[in-house]
């Protein structure tokens, strides 16, 4: 049985198409449409809720020497507030999930996960727990809320006082407070654009989603569900776990070596890592045939096949279709031409450079 | 929604207009572009190519998925709505204007239903 989102109510009565996802019933739409829903958020602001994410705390002394343990970024010398995302691989590189991390204090660290992976990546972590630190899945008390978009900034600020925002992108305030509500003000999001993801008591998210909706409305706030979502995330060309990576993709071939940090003593993954020599990598397409590539499609080069497409749509605010792949590492270069197997019809498309949306001026 | 009453109505959400001339138009009923959301793009069969009735003839994308587009009708292509290719999104502004195909020749038909029992089936669906 799904589980309903604290706002399940509140998509209901206005027009949410509600569809199962990760153990959720939340909505893919609202009557607006994929489409408007996502240019929405690229030239004004959406809302969309997020509280089917999963949320556990790392608290203890040895929180810190946890993490360090068992994701492959770095947490050490971040500032409280400050977020970093980060892989966590099992101990043959391949990727158990992905998520972020929020510094509160010295010994108290707040996690966000995929809602998809939350049971398996709690039971990782408990498995790992180490020393003075206890891992607490606290998924089901917290509502989550994000607001996205070049407008988020004013709408939120009816809202909350200029000392409750975040100082920089990648950061969040954990003692601010927004129409009322004791709140966290996360400068962080997955569509490409500036905005803001709250964290809330759950049973205070309708009371929040109401005051933003009301606040938002005198500059075209619209409630905008997973379909855009998906969209949004794909034309910035932001990896999804189960697509990008998984168990059998690392993240060294997922493009995110940033994340992984092979200076650090010692952590989960790290021999693998290491030793490894990406034998693949992710490239985006350009479709410039007839048709839509997607998910699970073979890429051919000429006849020969040199890997799978992962994600794939039609991308509302470039207007044309999008792609990105895995493929064999030295298989291909920007400009190249390729070829999806689309249900047996060949589809061409142009290797681009990732992301395909960027945003200006992100700060 | 909307279910005009003289059209004629599958189980698979297409709808057939039948001519004077004894061709058929067939495009997707406004249910069925709801349910779908928006139309991105739409693979149109040729002029020529044989329809048979409960079969696939084409395929419409939303921005979320790809659903096959079956046929009401035995019979050949005699027209395709060209205009779709370039703006399928017409699908969801005007389902019962944006017809996808001509149907000539008509040997046989499905079992199709008349607006008031399609409508009565698609609340069934919902």
């Amino acid at each position: 049985m799904e589980q309903k989102t604290p706002l399940y109510d509140v998509h209901v009565s206005c027009g949410g198409k509600i569809v199962p996802f990760a153990g959720y019933l939340l909505p893919v739409q609202y009557q607006t449409g994929v489409i408007k829903e996502h240019n929405t958020v690229r030239t004004g602001c959406g809302m969309f809720d997020v509280s089917h994410m999963g949320e556990i705390t790392c608290i203890g002394p040895d929180a810190l020497n946890n993490l360090n343990h068992i994701l492959t970024n770095d947490f050490s010398e971040m500032y409280d507030g400050q977020a970093r995302y980060s892989p966590m691989c099992y101990e043959n590189g391949g990727v158990v999930d992905d998520l972020i991390v929020y510094k509160v204090r010295d010994d108290h660290y707040f996690i966000v996960v995929n809602a998809s992976n939350k049971d398996k990546d709690f039971a990782w972590m408990k498995q790992h727990e180490d020393g003075q630190a206890v891992f607490t899945d606290i998924s089901e008390t917290v509502g989550q809320i994000a607001l996205q978009g070049p407008k988020a900034d004013e709408i939120l600020a009816k809202l909350a006082k200029p000392e409750d925002f975040p100082v920089k992108y990648y950061s969040a305030n954990f003692h601010a407070e927004a129409a009322g509500i004791p709140c966290v003000i996360s400068k962080t999001g997955y569509t490409g654009e500036d905005g803001y993801e709250l964290y809330m008591a759950a049973d205070q998210a309708p009371a929040m989603w109401a005051a933003l909706m009301e606040a938002g409305a005198e500059y075209g706030l619209i409630p905008c569900g997973l379909g855009a979502r998906d969209t949004l995330r794909l034309e910035a060309a932001m990896p999804l776990y189960g697509h990008e990576m998984d168990e059998h993709i690392t993240p060294l071939e997922t493009g995110l070596k940033f994340a992984v940090k092979l200076k650090k003593a010692e952590f989960i993954g790290k021999e693998a890592l290491e030793a490894e020599v990406p034998g693949r990598k992710r490239i985006g397409l350009k479709v410039t045939g007839r048709g839509i590539i997607r998910e699970h499609e073979d890429l051919y080069l000429g006849d020969r096949v040199i890997g799978m497409t992962t994600s794939g749509t039609h991308a509302p605010y470039l207007g044309y279709p999008i792609a990105m792949a895995l493929v064999e590492a030295d298989a291909v270069q920007l400009g190249d031409r390729v070829e999806a197997d689309v249900r047996g019809r060949r589809v061409e498309a142009e290797v681009v450079a990732l992301p395909f949306y960027k945003k200006e001026d992100i700060k | 929604m909307n279910f005009p009453k003289e059209l004629k109505y599958s189980k698979s959400h297409e709808w057939v207009k039948e001519e004077a001339d004894g061709t058929a138009l067939i495009g997707l009923t406004d249910y069925a572009q709801n349910e779908l959301g928006d139309l991105v793009f739409v693979n149109l069969p040729q002029e020529g190519d044989s329809l048979a009735a409960g079969e696939a003839f084409a395929d419409v994308e939303s921005v979320k998925a790809v659903s096959d587009v079956f046929s009401p009708v035995s019979g050949v292509v005699a027209e395709v709505n060209e205009e779709l290719a370039d703006a399928p999104e017409l699908m969801n502004k005007d389902p019962y204007g944006a017809w996808l195909i001509r149907a000539g020749e008509i040997t046989g038909t499905e079992e199709l239903l008349d607006a008031e029992a399609y409508e009565a089936f698609a609340k069934e669906q919902e």
